[in-house]
């Protein structure tokens, strides 16, 4: 598994870009960050970002607050754009695509729809639409969007429902279900679309610690049957311990360290990561 | 001169049949109202610049000019340029044009209260922008902004003797009427204040129940 590459591209904003990308992509990432800036006003969020994510690979993000770990998925997910640097998710860019003369220009709302469909994120507010009942959350999606009859719609959502043990409330609207409860709905309905890579952005923040449990334990289970590339950002360090493949310990904008779990938990060879750990673990 | 009764039933009728024309007026002219205004909040939030911009100017243009000088320039206006139109059309077309301007800003605010989480969730799921606006959006910023829209209803009835101007035969201009043949003016201008009132107080009340129950959800 690659870790971290240093590339030779410029950081130009994206508007400009025309280089085309130096580095092939090996066939087995499915996410790549190259070189990747992203800053609100003054604030620098994300600084020269480089990552790699393997397919079926399981990734926890984790840093203090503040640190732009969210603004990876944000991006990912094309909620926000980046100010320069590329991503490319299952071989393609993200942001980008090439012209005739093979130059990389802005991509346009069409080929981000297109992009779109491989990923799938789960809020840390839940984002459940309050005036649907629960199936239909997940059911209007895939006939909206994937172009799904209604049946084989609410079969797949029964399904999945079932899944995370909520088969009962499928008739429900999200306000009468606890957080924890809310939570697992969207997560079945991110799963419905089938994307490569699933995002998890801090998915139990928001709960009450007595939810926290039933949310992770759907999160492990399905980490450990689907070959789904996931990525959690996470505070919840014994999920990120016991799900991960690796742990990406995240700081002012940067990746301070990376490894597999047991040695940035039991072993972090950076201070930062020391303390981070120390300040959350002994919470 | 004391009230009478006798004339009071005997104007009744010819009344009771001009106020049914208010009410056509005022049920027409909301209904425009609500579609325009929806339809100025949505073009407001427009990508392109110059349909923004284009949106704000008349809008602007409408609500800055007295509603009596936007009757009479459709109606007797108009005309010179070939547009010639009833009495009631042309009051309900600027009544639907001038009050939805206003509940454009109703709809806006009731967009502006869906949380950002909610466009997001639905771009995530790859909902097409057509799609959030109708199934995402709107049907939770609708609902919220129902009672301020009764609001603009109300106003529009009351501000529909405006259309005697125009000679519409609505209330007023039925009053007047009457008043003109038969130099009396008591009775048939207080009746015309009290199918106002008893109109649109019940309304006021509904409406008010409404919010009640709306922000209670």
């Amino acid at each position: 598994m690659t870790i971290l590459k240093t590339t030779t591209l410029q950081s130009d904003p994206v508007e400009r870009q025309a280089v085309p990308d130096p580095t092939p992509m090996k066939a087995s990432d499915m996410v790549r960050f190259r070189q990747v800036n992203k800053r609100f006003g003054e604030t620098v969020v994300l600084r020269d970002l480089d990552l790699d994510v393997a397919p079926a690979e399981k990734v926890a993000v984790i840093g203090p607050s503040g640190s732009g770990k969210t603004t990876i998925l944000r991006l990912l997910m094309t909620l926000e754009q980046p100010d320069s640097g590329t991503i490319e998710v299952d071989g393609e860019h993200l942001w980008h695509k090439a012209n005739k003369r093979g130059e990389l220009i802005p991509a346009d709302e069409k080929h981000l729809r297109t992009m779109r469909t491989h990923l799938g994120m789960v809020f840390q507010h839940f984002n459940l639409f309050p005036h649907m009942s629960v199936l239909r959350n997940i059911i209007e999606p895939l006939v909206r969007v994937r172009g799904m009859s209604r049946e084989e719609a609410a079969t797949r959502g029964r399904t999945l429902l079932d899944m995370v043990g909520l088969a009962e409330k499928e008739c429900a609207y999200p306000g009468r279900l606890s957080g924890g409860q809310q939570q697992r709905v969207a997560i079945a309905r991110a799963l419905a679309m089938e994307p490569k890579v699933m995002l998890f952005d801090e998915v139990t923040s928001a709960l009450d610690p007595e939810l926290v449990g039933e949310v992770l334990s759907v999160l492990r289970e399905l980490a450990q049957q689907t070959d789904m590339t996931m990525i959690f950002v996470t505070h919840e360090m014994r999920f990120a311990r016991e799900v991960a493949d690796r742990v990406v310990m995240f700081d002012q904008g940067q990746i301070v360290e990376q490894g597999p779990p047991c040695e940035i938990f039991k072993d972090p060879t950076s201070p930062r990561t020391r303390a981070f750990l120390k300040a959350v673990l002994e919470h | 001169m004391s009230w009478s009764w006798e004339f009071t039933w005997e104007i009744l009728p010819e009344l009771a049949k001009a106020a049914l024309v208010t009410i056509e007026a005022t049920l027409l002219g909301s209904v425009l109202a609500m579609v325009i205004g929806l339809v100025v909040a949505l073009l407001r939030r427009s990508h392109s610049r110059l349909v923004r911009g284009a949106t704000i100017a008349v809008t602007e243009f409408i609500r800055r000019t007295p509603l009596l000088v936007q009757l009479y320039f459709v109606f007797f206006a108009l005309p010179a340029y070939g547009v010639t139109l009833s009495p009631l059309v042309a009051g309900v077309l600027t009544l639907g044009f001038h009050y939805g301007t206003y509940t454009a800003e109703v709809y806006r605010a009731g967009i502006d209260s869906v949380p950002r989480g909610q466009w997001e969730a639905a771009k995530a799921l790859n909902l097409p922008r057509r799609r959030i606006w109708s199934m995402v959006v709107l049907p939770q910023a609708i609902p919220a902004v129902i009672p301020a829209l009764g609001n603009y209803v109300i106003g529009m009835f009351k501000e529909t003797p405006l259309l005697s101007g125009i000679a519409v035969i609505e209330l007023l201009n039925q009053a007047k009427l009457i008043s003109s043949e038969t130099y009396i003016f008591l009775e048939p201008i207080t009746l015309v204040g009290v199918f106002f009132l008893l109109l649109s107080y019940p309304s006021a009340i509904l409406i008010r129940r409404a919010e009640a129950r709306i922000s209670r959800r």
